[in-house]
């Protein structure tokens, strides 16, 4: 749809804030419910209606973001009813889900649109009973007045209020904190019942008719094509309807060249595929070596980055004046997003239009994708959103969406595309490994003095860095350190990179906040001390924060260290391990518990996590977020790892790829301080610290640096 | 191909042309549109497609639709069914456990990791923290909802403990 932004202006009646209330939700006949706008709908039993806009993989938006809106609308939570809302950027902005991103974005929008819906309906009672609607008050979903007996039910006034002028944001009157009912409350996930009793929700659930099941065969080096396949034996095997190749458009975040197989069921397909031979032409195929990469980077550890990404002070000079000196060479792995669901979806291209249904983090982007593909409108590509089977990034591209879309206008038939576990393996957007050659100088109090990091990270293009590749400027402690500086060396490589939970940040924080604890330890002093003396440290000139608040995290530090009980006398052969991060607007402090014997057999027992992420919407979705992050953290950092070679992941399945497992899980408590700051996101910023909290748990109980990860690869094992 | 009739959540279903080979879990998802059960690896490493046969759990990705017939094949639908009157009456205690204890992130394991624990406490009804992390090692979690749902395992089972004490109360 083209409309520009005054007739957008005029068509909904809102200005600011990309709140587009004007809208009204369609409304089914059946449900004999009036709209408000694009977010509320009522039915005359008072059941409230409120649409989830964006993408559910697990971090609990379905449920926090219409928690906002029922909290201004003044409801009873167990009135609400929550649908998943169309793709429509028109009625609801913009929809992904990344970068913790939902609830800080949509917060004061989704108050605004809940207390618009309050005001129409406060409206349309004040109407009804000639009264001034200032005078009326609101509590569970029903109108009161003073001088009025009785209530009237907000299923009573809806229709009324459909018909109310919308009133303008500077009409509204949002609630105080301390008026809030449920925002900060425990609220059970609203597809929790559908998911225990094993309802069709996710991608992988949806049942088309006339549906025809797809696999389709790639490279396992990205950039082969085919040079030759056995498609005519293929044709030929038992419920096989078509095979074919499609060249594709090159892109690998869209549609790579390879073969398609359509069957009359999914194990059809898998079987057919089994007897699928391809050569590939591998001119233009990743030829990456993880083992030569460590290597090379190893060698090029000695010696400065290739660009500077941040310098202030001058730290050479720094560095050979400095009373003590330190060095250290980090390295971490590539890993893999392995959501439990794989990678699917369905596609009916029919008469020059494409619905796709879709597990999608992106599914505004998908639609550009489809119909650039398709060569077809956007207008013409209808996404139903699914609930995601997890995606921790890995969703953010649509290529499985394209791949379906495809198959389908090819075959003229819907279909849904399967990939296989081993698909999923082998053809992710990965979170590329790096390398940090840090160095760092202490004066003769033990202060640091000297900052340098030569980050050796990956370079799909020639160019800039991988997805998710790159260092900020602004990663702590480089802004308070007198003389410091970042410098950048780019590997080329083959091997596609994605966003993998905490971008930028999940695997950077271990190498930087294990080595402040590497200088603290130099110095002879604690590290807490050391940690929170450095976070005080004044802002050098030029630099910038990006968002880091010192004294939010001064706090999280604090608390984490006291919870955790950090000055008590521990056992020979157990430690705590403290790290700070900030990422996506969450400040987050980790205490690691852990136990190490002499055969390096090492138990995880308690991490104690202080987070400040402004005001908490759902307490249990906040504090499973945490928990989640943690596991991932702890399960990425002892086990996972993907070896390279010859351009193909080698790890194919969950025998060899091996997330971790019930009785390998810590105890975790969740400490949520209370501040006065807008409220954001709880997907990512939990899992940076875990990696360096353990690494110097580790450190401390047994004096022994872990400095690789995995751990596994340093001989550590769980007990 | 075979045609084979199967005994799913009490009901007799039959489903015809299917390859031999076919695992029950293709069988239930795209033959009989019971998609709660998940598919998640292929090769019974991850426990999402666990299902119940004879009341013992199996992989359904491992087990072939034909080594099936004859047995009692219970599925994530077909749980409810059985389940102890305990809160919601419609629901079995772990699947009641897994709500109030918004157990769930992604859910998409879920169905796997509740009948897995499902046999376990028909076994083992009050089992130790040891003994649940030993019986649910075969389920990943990839949101990391462990410790919630060692948490929801023993709301279950102590609500079962409870129901059995009380039966053998009204007993005496």
């Amino acid at each position: 749809m083209n409309t520009s932004r005054r007739e957008f202006i005029k068509l909904t009646g809102v200005v600011g804030g990309g709140l587009v209330i004007g809208f009204h939700l369609p409304t089914g006949a059946e449900t004999k419910a009036a709209s408000l706008n694009a977010y509320v709908q009522i039915r005359p039993d008072n059941t409230i209606i409120i649409a989830a806009k964006n993408p559910e993989l697990g971090q609990g938006v379905k449920t926090a973001l219409p928690m906002i809106v029922a909290e201004e609308l003044d409801v009873e939570w167990a009135q609400v009813e929550v649908i998943q809302s169309a793709v429509d950027y028109l009625r609801y902005g913009s929809q992904f889900a990344w970068g913790s991103h939902s609830v800080p974005d949509n917060w004061i929008v989704l108050r605004r649109v809940g207390a618009s819906a309050r005001a129409m309906l406060v409206q349309a009672a004040a109407r009804q009973w000639d009264v001034a609607p200032q005078a009326c008050s609101t509590q569970s979903g029903r109108v009161s007045h003073p001088q009025q007996k009785g209530s009237l039910s907000y299923g009573e006034l809806a229709s009324a209020a459909a018909g109310m002028p919308i009133p303008g944001d500077d009409q509204l009157k949002l609630k105080s904190r301390d008026q809030f009912r449920l925002i900060g409350q425990r609220i059970s996930g609203v597809d929790n019942r559908a998911i225990v009793t094993g309802q069709p929700l996710f991608g992988i659930d949806q049942q088309i008719p006339g549906l025809h099941y797809a696999v389709y065969e790639k490279c396992p080096a990205t950039g082969g094509t085919v040079k030759t396949a056995n498609l005519e034996e293929v044709r030929k095997l038992p419920g096989v309807s078509h095979v074919f190749e499609l060249v594709g458009n090159g892109e690998t975040t869209e549609l790579m060249p390879g073969v398609a197989i359509i069957a009359n069921s999914t194990w059809a397909a898998f079987s057919a595929r089994k007897q699928l031979k391809v050569e590939w032409e591998l001119s233009d195929a990743a030829s990456d070596s993880w083992t030569q990469t460590q290597k090379r980077a190893r060698e090029l550890a000695a010696g400065n980055g290739e660009d500077v990404v941040v310098s202030h002070g001058a730290v050479e000079s720094a560095l050979a004046g400095a009373g003590r000196s330190h060095t250290a060479f980090y390295a971490y792995p590539y890993v893999a997003h392995a959501a439990m669901e794989p990678q699917n979806c369905s596609a009916h291209y029919h008469d020059g239009s494409c619905d796709v249904w879709a597990s999608s983090q992106t599914p505004q982007s998908a639609l550009g994708n489809v119909a650039g593909l398709l060569n077809i409108p956007t207008s013409a590509v209808t996404l139903h959103q699914t609930r995601c089977g997890g995606g921790f990034g890995r969703r953010l591209m649509n290529d499985t969406v394209c791949e379906a879309a495809a198959i389908s206008q090819r075959a003229g038939v819907p279909v849904k595309l399967q990939w296989s576990r081993e698909d999923d393996m082998a053809h992710d957007f990965y979170r590329v490994g790096g390398f940090h050659a840090l160095r760092g100088g202490l004066d003769e109090e033990g202060r640091v003095v000297a900052w340098d990091d030569h980050f050796i990270t990956f370079s799909e293009n020639g160019k800039s860095p991988s997805r998710g590749g790159d260092m900020k400027a602004s990663v702590f402690p480089v802004p308070m350190v007198t003389n410091a500086r970042i410098t950048r060396t780019q590997l080329a490589s083959g091997i596609p990179s994605g966003y993998w939970r905490a971008p930028g940040s999940n695997a950077i924080a271990f190498a930087v906040q294990s080595f402040i604890h590497e200088l603290a330890a130099t110095a002879g002093r604690d590290h807490l001390e050391f940690l929170l003396e450095l976070m005080a440290m004044p802002l050098q000139s030029g630099a910038k924060l990006d968002g880091l608040n010192p004294e939010r995290a001064a706090r999280v530090i604090t608390a984490a260290a006291e919870q955790a009980g950090w000055h008590k006398p521990r056992p020979a052969g157990t430690g705590l391990g403290l790290a700070f991060y900030y990422s996506h607007r969450g400040h987050v402090a980790e205490v690691a518990e852990v136990s190490v014997d002499k055969n390096r057999k090492l138990a995880l027992h308690r991490v104690t996590v202080a987070a400040d992420v402004g005001p908490i919407i759902n307490l249990s979705g906040a504090e499973s977020q945490v928990q989640g992050s943690v596991i991932d953290g702890f399960s990425t950092m002892m086990g996972l790892e993907l070896s390279i070679e010859g351009g193909r992941i080698q790890e194919s399945n969950f025998h060899q790829y091996r997330p971790l497992r019930m009785p390998d899980a810590p105890q975790i408590d969740v400490h949520f301080l209370d501040s006065d700051y807008p409220p954001t996101g709880l997907g990512e910023p939990a899992l940076p610290p875990l990696a360096p909290a353990v690494g110097n748990a580790i450190f401390s109980a047994t004096g022994i640096r872990v400095r690789e990860l995995p751990l596994a690869k340093s001989g550590f094992s769980l007990v | 191909m075979a045609t084979v009739t199967l005994t799913i959540n009490d009901q007799i279903r039959t489903v015809e042309d299917i390859a031999e080979d076919t695992p029950l879990l293709w069988v239930l998802r795209d033959s009989l549109g019971l998609v709660g059960t998940k598919y998640g690896c292929g090769g019974g490493y991850c426990g999402a497609c666990t299902v119940h046969l004879n009341g013992l759990p199996v992989r359904s990705c491992s087990v072939t639709a034909v080594a099936a017939v004859g047995a009692k094949i219970t599925t994530i639908e077909g749980l409810a069914n059985e389940g102890l009157a305990q809160g919601d009456k419609h629901l079995h205690p772990l699947q009641q456990a897994w709500i109030d204890l918004d157990v769930p992130q992604c859910g998409y394991c879920q169905a796997g990791q509740i009948m897995t624990a499902a046999a376990f406490l028909d076994a083992n009804p009050s089992p130790s923290d040891a003994d649940i992390d030993q019986a649910m090692a075969g389920n990943i979690c990839r949101c990391g909802c462990y410790v919630r749902i060692k948490q929801a395992i023993r709301m279950a089972s102590d609500g079962l403990a409870y129901n059995a004490m009380d039966a053998e109360e009204q007993q005496v």
